[in-house]
């Protein structure tokens, strides 16, 4: 019983000198991004310049087309979410409930591709988008986006757990597979399929590598890109780096914030594949 | 229903990745006509000191950032499991960095890391130490590399340890209360062996995820000072799409591939022998 008295307050210290150990280096460049030139090197460091110099986010974007960056991404990753969810939802619905000959053994093909790094495919996907002359556009990263098997996976194993009688009743009424699908299984799925879109967009907004090798016009770069050839040719300028920075992160922070506990499903969901 | 789904699966997962096997036995250059080199490619990696340097390279990342990163996670964990008050806030505080793009939080630790004006050499300076140049020193940058990508991946397996914690039943640390076991023993004796699938779980994962880190060192150090930092992707992304070896990229690709693959079928083996939990 003793214990009681002192872990407590011992968990607090520790997880809350953890969070600033986190946090801290988001508010340091919030402080940063909104900097004179000069003041940012100052020695000692401080959190905040003389006065608060909103203008940086507007210098970032004269300097950058970071709006068009933005659009991109936002464009990029719509589209990657709405699409790799349609056709991991079907596809996952076929495997878990239609038969047909060859079904398993191309599920376990699917399963296999689960471990392959995707340094994997990216040369042949390099070669088949010059090929096809789809080097440097947006469909170059939504094409391969619009498949996974991790997906297509977790649909399944989800759809597996949904009463069989469901659908049997919409079968004798006459309701078509897709009916069923579309009717039944889509409704019940809610929960999984938005689990499953949250982390779809994570990947697609953060992505860099695809857009590193697919993409080399400004005007065609996602945030990321953008940032870090920024980064490249202002290497110096903290503040508007700092300022761009801030604007890459925002936009997933608040869907973050605002849905907390499906990412947290998410993440445990994925956790629960080791058990 | 199915097909849009298996044309995708065929086109750009299937397909490539048995082109990549084909290719990497070859010497395709992209503009040069392309000739069949047969085992050349895997011969010249053994030969490769570079390729020798960034497998270990690869390989001291793996082994350092994994045990270090699980363990603190674990800690975390165990601290969070307490039923405590500002459960979501410090639960946010964790996962913001995951949710985080790598190449703003490259850009922000390369601040912090800058040895003049940074953060983490002023605070060292409390201490009385001088700080090295972090990022630009042969014997600092990879430590501080690993230092980001341990911070950014905290908050990740700390929410897998937790689910794996309050998956263990109550009744085994009662039983142990009414037997008088102080904390540590429960510790020892309950939850690390009844947690023992998460964490094998959570390392072989990691253990994948880190064989494959390029976006910190490709946007931190460039791979260097002095190939110090260059691991297996980024020689990878350098000898495909910069110096166009598209044969020699896709036999390391390969290596790369294999050892990700005997990896998890370790996990599978393990899983099936922890069934009893």
């Amino acid at each position: 019983m003793n214990r009681r008295t002192w872990a407590r307050p011992a968990a607090h210290l520790v997880l809350l000198a953890g969070s600033i150990l986190m946090l801290f280096p988001f508010l340091w460049s919030i402080g940063t991004s909104l900097k004179g030139m000069n003041e940012v090197f100052t020695y000692p460091p401080k959190w905040f310049g003389e006065e608060l110099k909103f203008a940086n986010y507007v210098h970032m974007t004269e300097r950058f087309p970071f709006f068009r960056f933005f659009f991109n991404t936002v464009k990029i990753t719509a589209i990657v979410v709405a699409l790799q969810l349609v056709s991991s939802s079907m596809a996952g619905f076929v495997f878990a409930r239609l038969r047909f000959p060859f079904r398993d053994g191309l599920f376990g093909i699917y399963l296999a591709t689960l471990m392959v790094p995707a340094q994997v495919t990216m040369i042949p996907t390099f070669l088949l988008m010059k090929y096809y002359g789809l080097l440097d556009t947006h469909l170059s990263l939504i094409l391969p986006g619009i498949v996974s098997a991790f997906g297509t996976f977790l649909l399944r194993q989800f759809f597996s757990t949904i009463p069989v009688a469901l659908e049997e009743a919409a079968r004798i009424d006459g309701c078509t597979p897709f009916g069923i699908y579309w009717r039944i299984f889509v409704p019940l799925s809610k929960p999984a399929l938005a689990t499953l879109g949250i982390f779809i967009m994570l990947g697609t907004w953060n992505d860099f590598i695809n857009p590193l090798v697919f993409l080399s016009s400004m005007n065609k770069m996602t945030l990321t890109l953008g940032l870090a050839n920024m980064q490249g040719l202002y290497s110096t300028d903290w503040p508007a780096l700092m300022a761009a920075t801030v604007i890459t992160i925002l936009p997933i922070l608040i869907v973050f914030l605002a849905a907390q506990d499906l990412f947290v499903r998410g993440v445990t969901l994925s956790g629960l594949k080791g058990e | 229903m199915l097909l849009p789904n298996v044309l995708g699966f065929l086109l750009f997962l299937l397909l490539p990745v048995l082109a990549t096997f084909a290719i990497s036995f070859s010497d395709w250059n992209l503009t040069d006509s392309f000739q069949w080199r047969g085992v050349d490619n895997y011969k010249e990696l053994f030969e490769d000191k570079v390729f020798g340097q960034v497998f270990k390279n690869t390989f001291v990342f793996t082994l350092v950032s994994v045990p270090i990163g699980i363990a603190l996670s674990l800690v975390l964990a165990v601290f969070l499991n307490q039923k405590l008050r500002f459960v979501r806030f410090y639960r946010a505080a964790f996962f913001i960095p995951v949710i985080s793009s790598m190449v703003a939080v490259s850009v922000i630790w390369q601040w912090i890391y800058n040895p003049e004006y940074g953060l983490l050499n002023y605070a060292l300076s409390w201490f009385g130490i001088d700080g090295p140049a972090w990022l630009t020193s042969p014997r600092w940058a990879m430590p501080a590399v690993i230092i980001t990508s341990i911070w950014k991946s905290l908050g990740f397996n700390m929410l897998i340890f937790l689910a794996g914690l309050q998956s263990i039943s109550d009744s085994y640390y009662e039983a142990a209360d009414i037997d008088g076991a102080k904390w540590y023993s429960k510790f020892a004796r309950i939850t690390v062996p009844l947690l023992s699938p998460t964490t094998f779980f959570v390392t072989v994962m990691s253990f994948i995820n880190s064989f494959q880190v390029f976006d910190t060192v490709y946007l931190m150090t460039q791979g260097g000072p002095a190939r110090s930092t260059s691991v297996m992707v980024y020689y990878v992304f350098q000898n495909a799409f910069q110096y166009f070896r598209m044969g020699y990229a896709s036999a390391m690709a390969y290596v790369l591939f294999f050892i990700v693959m005997i990896v998890t079928f370790i996990q599978f083996w393990r899983q099936k022998k922890w069934s009893v939990y």
